[in-house]
């Protein structure tokens, strides 16, 4: 395959996911904010979290000042200028389809233009209250997309390639929203079973759709270990860092080849660690470090990525041709 | 229906007694029938179908809308077997006449030598490419694929209006129009047969294949694009995914020991034809333009060293050349030792003095083009031009004659077409599409290009012009 095909088939992918994150982040501070204000502190520390779990904090405090709720919601939903905006994202994953739209197929081009026509006819100012609809209807065509794409593509490494950014993106996010999340799940064991810990952990669980796995799964109070071990150590639950990390390297496996050798080392590496990992090992190496390192070495592994298979370098590439 | 219209033109579907023609009869008699409303309807139908698809086509200068429709007409153009068989071998001689021009011409000059055409016209012509002198090509085809746009004034009287020999587009619309016809009328083809189009490109593959360079028993072939913001990407992607070939950039591709590769996700991947819609100037930044971002340096010295095929190949618009056009009709009766089968239209050079005089004296009833200019852009239409229009043509032609050439203003025929105050008359041109390998092929029919405009002889999509259906019916 063409490193740029694959290279756009990666992006289209990771820009939809990452679409989708922000609208289920943006999601649960909507929720969030119509508990009393008690629950998370003052109404600029609510809206901050989104912002930090998608690193766009910077840039929305020099165009907006203080983190308020409906300069937030537009700033991440519909800014055009916010290189991370839902608006952006989808923006770009047309983008990318319609420059590999031969290594696509016309369904999968057809909800990303459907999509992206759609989002063009919405108010360019959307009404706080109407912002729940959008997020679940971005949720919504995220969804489609990928069950579109199961269903339709042929299973080759264009698929793989898909598969790389879809889950490379999910796992990087759900690493995210714990960590900025992850003073809720420390101090709290004393008070286990509070109304408090209830609603955030509750809504922490339904940022990543985990929230009624977690009531199946445990069926007993919410607790941070369960909670930490669904999300980063459990393969059952679907957005864990575990099961993304059980895709990307299927992906990259099922890539093989000559090229990548040090990427699929890497995956497998961040693989068995959490394969065989334990809860009280990430509680007792501190939640926000063993995250930390976690995201480390995504970023490395997408690296990697980016040089075995992604990237056109002549040089790199007449090297191949002359040993 | 406007009378005054179906006497000054002909009319594709009405005879001037306003019968309905012969060829047309099954289409008119479900067209009476129809319900009111119904070809509206469907039509919005179509438009959808279109946009979701994403069928567009940027026109450049069009800042506002990057993508835009080309407007599709749901009224089919039709034309009867015995009518296609006359054009299909007129077509295919003419292409074969201005292949043997282009291997001529960087060859022997055999041409030049017979006192047919001046050294002047061929050699001093900017697109005529010196680098090509004596390089041979499989099958000695230069024009792999070409555009030969038909105009069609009465019953039996077509002319070429130019022949178009470097990156022709327009094709996936003549395949797209079909499907969404098939798809919105099953009915009609039930009631017509109609020759198919949709295996054009598989013999486009086909003509690929073997241009190939020889003893390579798989190339490997590939479309290459100028990029997603070109007008035509949406048929240089449509082609590649039907042929089941990579859609290539320039900075996919590079030339190592003379040899082309394209970076893949495997490593380097020897590259053996070349589909290229990307213009000669912008192919190779060591030979021709050093600005271009789309080429591949070294490419002209791993095609000129035979290892890969580029379709079309490089020159050949020396030969679509609308002052080269004018020669069209001895290259075949020199080539071939044929009588041409195609007309052209009687043209006036205005780098010959008497014809200069003659056409200034008449603007106001001409057509002037420029030499060098495609896809209507710089034309002028004296008939319906203003003065101050016309006087500022005047200007230009006088700076530098040799620029441009004229024409009479033609009257194209017209085709019942849908528009806002109802099924109307509107002119109409034909592109059909030659393929040249081994033989010459070529699919029946071609793309209708219609005016949508009241009056209008532009039919050029980049002018607000529209596309048809072109039913060629079988015996």
């Amino acid at each position: 395959m063409l490193s740029r095909t694959a290279e756009n088939l990666f992006w289209m992918a990771r820009h939809i996911e990452r679409a989708e994150n922000t609208a289920r982040v943006l999601d649960v501070a909507h929720r969030t904010s119509l508990l009393p204000l008690d629950i998370e502190g003052t109404q600029a520390y609510l809206w901050y979290a989104p912002l930090n779990i998608t690193g766009c904090a910077d840039s929305y405090e020099v165009k907006y000042g203080l983190a308020k709720a409906d300069t937030v919601s537009h700033y991440m939903a519909l800014d055009p200028d916010n290189p991370t905006s839902i608006y952006s994202c989808l923006k770009l994953a047309r983008e990318n389809a319609r420059t590999v739209r031969g290594a696509i197929t016309s369904e999968m081009w057809e909800v990303i233009n459907d999509t992206w026509l759609e989002l063009n006819r919405l108010p360019k100012q959307m009404d706080y209250e109407k912002f729940r609809d959008f997020f679940d209807w971005v949720k919504n065509r995220s969804h489609l997309f990928r069950g579109v794409t199961l269903d339709t593509i042929i299973k080759d490494i264009g698929l793989s390639f898909i598969k790389l950014g879809t889950f490379l993106e999910r796992a990087d996010n759900t690493a995210r929203i714990l960590d900025v999340k992850y003073h809720i799940l420390l101090p709290s064991l004393n008070d286990v079973g509070g109304a408090a810990d209830y609603y955030q952990w509750g809504s922490l669980l339904k940022s990543v759709s985990a929230f009624e796995a977690y009531q199946k799964t445990y069926r007993d109070v919410i607790s941070p270990q369960r909670v930490s071990e669904l999300l980063i150590f459990r393969d059952d639950m679907p957005r864990s860092l575990h099961a993304c990390m059980d895709e990307v390297e299927d992906a990259l496996m099922a890539i093989n080849g000559q090229s990548g050798k040090e990427a699929r080392r890497l995956a497998g590496e961040q693989h068995a660690a959490l394969h065989f990992g334990l809860t009280q090992d990430a509680f007792s190496e501190g939640l926000h470090e063993f995250l930390t390192d976690f995201l480390k070495n995504t970023a490395l592994l997408s690296r990697e990525i980016r040089e075995a298979y992604l990237s056109r370098q002549d040089t790199a590439m007449i090297r191949q041709l002359t040993t | 229906m406007d009378t005054n219209t179906l006497k000054k033109y002909f009319n594709e579907m009405y005879a001037d007694n306003g019968a309905v023609r012969d060829i047309y009869g099954r289409y008119g008699l479900w067209l009476k029938d129809l319900p009111d409303g119904t070809l509206e309807r469907r039509n919005a139908e179509a438009e959808l179908l279109f946009r979701r698809l994403g069928i567009t086509f940027a026109v450049y200068g069009d800042a506002g809308e990057a993508e835009r429709l080309i407007p599709f007409d749901i009224v089919p153009r039709i034309f009867g077997a015995a009518e296609w068989q006359r054009l299909e071998l007129g077509l295919k001689q003419r292409v074969r006449a201005l292949n043997a021009f282009l291997h001529d011409i960087y060859h022997d000059q055999e041409i030049i030598k017979a006192g047919i055409i001046s050294a002047h016209q061929v050699l001093n012509n900017a697109q005529y490419r010196p680098e090509m002198k004596g390089v041979d090509l499989p099958n000695q085809v230069y024009a792999h694929i070409a555009g030969i746009d038909l105009v069609r004034i009465a019953e039996n009287d077509f002319y070429v209006l130019e022949d178009n020999l470097r990156t022709p587009s327009g094709v996936s619309y003549m395949l797209e129009n079909r499907k969404t016809m098939m798809r919105l009328f099953p009915e009609l083809f039930v009631k017509h047969a109609v020759e198919p189009v949709e295996h054009y490109p598989q013999m486009l593959l086909n003509t690929l294949r073997e241009a190939a360079p020889p003893n390579v028993a798989y190339p490997v072939i590939v479309v290459m694009t100028p990029g997603s913001y070109n007008s035509a990407y949406f048929e240089h992607a449509y082609l590649a995914s039907q042929m089941g070939a990579e859609l290539v950039e320039g900075q996919d591709l590079f030339v190592h020991q003379q040899k082309v590769y394209m970076h893949t996700t495997e490593g380097p991947q020897q590259v053996h034809v070349i589909y290229r819609r990307v213009d000669d100037d912008f192919i190779d930044p060591r030979v021709f333009r050093a600005d271009s971002t789309l080429g591949v340096p070294g490419l002209m010295e791993a095609y000129c060293s035979g290892n890969v095929a580029l379709a079309n190949g490089v020159g050949t618009g020396v030969a679509d050349d609308k002052s080269t056009y004018l020669f069209v009709p001895d290259m075949i009766r020199y080539y071939l030792g044929e009588a041409p089968l195609l007309s052209n239209v009687p043209t006036w050079r205005l780098s010959e003095p008497d014809d200069l005089s003659y056409v200034l004296a008449h603007l106001p009833e001409l057509v002037i083009k420029e030499v060098q200019g495609s896809g209507g852009y710089g034309m002028l239409i004296g008939p319906t031009s203003s003065k101050a229009e016309i006087e500022a043509y005047r200007l230009r032609i006088l700076a530098e004659p040799a620029k441009f050439i004229a024409q009479p203003t033609l009257a194209l025929s017209s085709c019942p077409t849908l528009v806002e105050s109802g099924v109307a008359p509107r002119h109409v041109d034909l592109r059909p599409f030659v393929l040249s390998g081994k033989d010459v092929r070529i699919v029946p029919g071609g793309l209708t290009r219609v005016a949508l405009t009241e009056g209008s002889l532009v039919v050029n999509s980049s002018q607000g012009g529209g596309t048809k259906d072109t039913w060629v019916l079988e015996d």
